[in-house]
């Protein structure tokens, strides 16, 4: 044993040089979707940012001084009321939904879970297409409406901000139904009991008890629906006929119509920082509450 | 047994070590350390466990115990140290390379194979032949009373059947070194003591050094070799179970195996006094300080009758009150005021209690005297 | 029956009528509008009508007999397989790294790879576009499925992910303890039972790359156009009715993947 006449600690820098080696091949499993990633998705956005801020003559702001014409103004209000819109009409109809399905039997939840998930998993094209066939002129809905003489002229509904709302409420309300439902199963129903026999009427109780446990699935699932909503493209197109000029559909003509690389890109800078910025929030909000719930 | 010279392990490539019986393997342990962030799961572990023992590592959670089980299975690389199976380094090796048996808390048996292809899994993996493969796992079946269950899915088993699946599992293949991480905890009582024993039977029949980890200390004195006690990172003490019961070196080690009630005594000039009365011990003690304390089992007391034996120790105290529990009684006495020990004796239907209140004279054997010196953890 | 009580604190079913009532209408809002296309696409008139007039295939011949509207179907099926495949090996690859590591890295790797997930699609589009214009990917097979790959490993990463948590690692260990390299007992032990996660994530990859119509809208021209593509102009010009009839086949095939997502899910 004449080995043992370490300075060293025995083995450690082979053990450290077999940590790395270690870390780094489990790292690089995730070297093709990173590449994939990167290059399809950081390095590209990157390059709108660049773009946004550098056109001919080098540095300037005026991609993002454009931003203030009217115009702009009024599509960056549009979006922002569907989107507050929308989701307020997901809490209407979700919450009360996600409630009753998380207190249904095993069977009848499920059931209900299936006519959630359905929409899930349709194509969004397809509800859009399903949308205008009942909403527009002579679609369905006006048919019946005249057939039954409740109205005598046809109602505007499809191709303008009611259209796109009712469609985007169709398409967003599963975003907010499966977090909220997930949320109310881990709720304890004995809370209520024990508000009851406190003395807390049930609908004292359920304002009072059930609501607040299940604010992170409702915060949830208003972000994700928020979110989405600021963001989308392809229901507001259809459904809106060309009145509704959401956000990304200005992006998308600035780009495809005018070929302006400079507004596309600063377009699409302020929504990503929109989007980051409220999800970050909530992040942080959520964050500062789980630790003062001590989780 | 089947050919035991027979190279069933990728790693046979070091001298075969031929000591006592089958392939087994002294384990050496040196110097391991291994922290997490300011956290020291291991520090400075040192242990030598031989040939064929069945060595268990006895601590409390969070002790470090399962770590350096994890070291010896290559799943945790300790931050330095060193581990030898006989005279081969193993701490650089992967895991499948160490050639050992491992058997698990919750089983970890495969859901997804039958009893006998969770079997056949590792002899598979060292390209043993089919009929030799089914030869084999019927014979490890038998080994563990399992015989003609290898059709059975893994669900349809009780959890002692489970348990004699991974145990036939983890020596099928012939390991030289089986790692067992607390595996009869998830079972009931009665199945727990009945196991204990198959347990060690099995590790009598192959002869295989065995490492056995559980914070059970009855399980621990019942079935092993040796005893290493681990409490934060560091082991305590190595000892048969009766010298580590008799002869703590810690008071965690004392505190931790059965149950122990502490006397605080002064030392001087090598000499310990009890309330200013002298302690005969069986030998010099281990530490000059000050204070130090004595330590004692309620079942090493007597109440006696009169005065000291020449090989005894006495004090007085004052009844407080005696428990019945059937097979023996427990009397609650304080000494000097306010420490209260606990003396523990055989029921006899004759026997006349001493009325709570009355003072009795305790005495135990030099030989069962120990005094440890304070430390600062407890 | 109604004067039973639902709940716990003694709401009787009465008490909740409203609710059940509001509840119904809810899931038939969900449900009813997708499902009336079905009867509504074997109407023989060009304005859809329910129920309708005269029953007919016609719609169903006019998909059938259209090079373009076959050509963008090919195209369509043949991306989300792509796709399935591509998304579901990297994005099982990189859930099972970082599941296992230590690496302090990893912790942000897994939040730049569901990045996709956050990013409104049109803004991925633009750059996708911006990205594909100069190596020439835009409008062919390849640049659809390497696009609609990088939206659809976050979806595969989060369901196998979720199975590999439910998943007892000491099993893999135990494997390798038993002599089993590391890749081979992640083939033979983990992966046999987190395959249904891993299948539930090639499906969801799948439907994400058949029903995506933004990115393909601004990559996919020409003879790469996808079937999602084609519809979505030919809504915006005019409702042609022949969309009845894809839609329904559509929504025929939704739901026969989405009765596989509940049995891989029962099977976990």
């Amino acid at each position: 044993m004449t080995a043992t006449e370490h300075t060293e600690p025995l083995n450690k820098q082979a053990l450290k040089r077999q940590a790395r080696t270690q870390q780094r091949n489990e790292l690089s499993l995730s070297l093709p979707a990173f590449i994939l990633v990167g290059s399809l998705v950081l390095v590209p956005i990157g390059w709108l940012f660049w773009l946004s801020i550098y056109g001919a003559d080098g540095f300037t702001a005026e991609n993002y001084i454009r931003l203030l014409h009217p115009s702009y103004k009024k599509t960056l209000i549009t979006t922002f009321e569907l989107a507050f819109l929308v989701t307020g009409l997901c809490i209407l109809l979700g919450y009360p939904l996600a409630y009753l399905a998380s207190q249904l039997k095993p069977r009848m939840a499920s059931l209900v879970l299936l006519c959630v998930l359905f929409p899930f998993w349709t194509s969004l094209l397809v509800r859009t297409y399903a949308w205008l066939v009942l909403l527009q002129r002579r679609g369905l809905i006006n048919t019946w409406l005249m057939d039954m003489g409740l109205i005598d002229a046809p109602l505007k509904l499809a191709h303008n901000f009611t259209g796109t709302t009712i469609g985007m409420v169709h398409i967003m309300l599963p975003f907010f139904v499966l977090p909220l439902y997930a949320s109310m199963k881990t709720v304890d129903l004995s809370l209520l009991k024990a508000a009851a026999n406190l003395g807390a009427s049930p609908v004292k109780a359920f304002w009072q008890i059930y609501v607040p446990l299940t604010l992170s699935g409702l915060g949830a699932g208003v972000i994700l629906v928020f979110v989405l909503s600021l963001g989308f493209y392809v229901t507001p197109a259809l459904l809106g006929g060309g009145r509704v000029m959401m956000w990304a559909m200005q992006i998308e003509r600035s780009m495809a119509v005018y070929a302006d690389w400079g507004a596309a890109s600063a377009l699409g800078v302020v929504l990503l920082v929109m989007t980051l910025g409220i999800l970050w929030a909530f992040a942080r909000l959520t964050g500062a509450m789980s630790s003062v719930e001590g989780k | 047994m089947h050919d035991v010279n027979k190279s069933t392990g990728p790693v046979s490539t070091g001298p075969d070590v031929a000591s006592g019986r089958g392939r087994a393997l002294p384990i050496s342990v040196k110097s391991l350390t291994k922290t997490y962030g300011a956290f020291n799961a291991l520090n400075n572990v040192s242990i030598d466990i031989r040939s064929g023992e069945f060595m268990t590592l006895l601590g409390p959670s969070g002790s470090g115990k399962t770590t350096l089980l994890m070291v010896l299975a290559g799943f945790v690389r300790p931050d330095s140290g060193s581990v030898l199976f006989g005279d081969d380094e193993v701490l650089l090796l992967p895991p499948h390379k160490r050639d050992i048996g491992m058997v698990f808390q919750n089983y970890a048996l495969f859901p997804h194979m039958t009893v006998a292809e969770n079997l056949a899994y590792p002899l598979k993996l060292r390209s043993i032949g089919k009929s030799e493969r089914q030869d084999r796992v019927n014979r490890a079946l038998d080994l563990v009373q399992l015989g003609g269950l290898g059709d059975r899915g893994i669900d349809a088993l009780s959890g002692g059947q489970r348990q004699r699946v991974a145990l036939a599992r983890a020596v099928i293949f012939e390991p030289r070194i089986l790692l067992m991480d607390e595996p009869l905890s998830a079972l009931d009582k009665n199945l727990r003591e009945q196991m204990q024993f198959e347990v060690r039977a099995l590790h009598d029949r192959l002869g295989i050094t065995t490492v056995y980890v559980t914070h059970d200390q009855r399980e621990a004195l019942t079935m092993s070799d040796r005893i290493a006690v681990i409490n934060d990172g560091q082991i305590q003490q190595v000892d048969p179970p009766q010298r580590l019961y008799e002869r703590p070196k810690t008071f965690f080690v004392a505190s931790f195996i059965g149950e122990t009630y502490r006397l605080p005594v002064d030392v001087t000039n090598g000499t310990a006094s009890l309330f200013g009365q002298p302690i005969k011990t069986g030998g010099p003690l281990e530490s000059t300080a000050l204070q130090q304390a004595l330590i004692l089992r309620p079942e090493m007391l007597q109440i006696a009758d009169g005065g000291p034996g020449p090989d005894e120790n006495q004090m007085t105290g004052t009844l407080r009150q005696t428990v019945f529990q059937g097979d023996s009684i427990v009397s609650y006495i304080s000494i000097h005021g306010d420490h209260e020990i606990a003396v523990r004796s055989q029921h006899r239907s004759n026997q006349t209690l001493p009325v709570p209140g009355s003072q009795v004279r305790l005495s135990w054997l030099i030989q069962d005297t120990v005094i440890l010196p304070e430390d600062d953890q407890t | 029956m109604w004067n039973k009580p639902a709940t716990d604190t003694q709401v009787t079913h009465l008490q909740r009528l409203w609710l059940y009532i509001l509840c119904t209408l809810v899931l038939l809002f969900l449900v009813m509008p997708t499902l009336l296309v079905i009867p509504m696409s074997f109407s023989d008139s060009r304005y859809l009508s329910f129920p309708p007039e005269s029953w007919s295939l016609r719609w169903y011949r006019a998909y059938f007999s259209s090079a373009e509207w076959l050509q963008a179907t090919a195209v369509s099926f043949k991306v989300a397989f792509l796709t399935m495949i591509l998304a579901t090996t990297t994005g099982t690859l990189a859930s099972y790294g970082l599941h296992t590591t230590r690496a302090r890295l990893g912790k942000y790797m897994m939040v730049l790879l569901t990045m996709p997930m956050i990013i409104p699609v049109i803004l991925l589009a633009v750059g996708i576009f911006l990205t594909f214009a100069p190596v020439g990917l835009n409008s062919t097979i390849g640049g659809l499925v390497l696009a609609h790959t990088v939206l659809a490993i976050p979806l595969v990463m989060i369901t196998v992910t979720a199975g590999l948590k439910n998943f007892d690692i000491n099993q893999e260990m135990v494997a390798r303890s038993m002599g089993a390299s590391r890749p081979w007992a992640f083939l033979t032990v983990t992966l046999p039972q987190i395959r249904n996660s891993v299948l539930s994530g090639a499906l969801l990859a799948f439907i994400i790359s058949l029903d995506e119509v933004v990115i393909a809208l601004l990559i996919a021209g020409g003879d790469k156009a996808t079937l999602t593509r084609r519809m979505f102009l030919a809504l915006r010009d005019e409702i042609d009715p022949t969309i009845a009839a894809i839609s329904t086949l559509l929504i025929v095939f939704s739901i026969v993947m989405l009765a596989l997502s509940q049995f891989l899910q029962s099977k976990k």
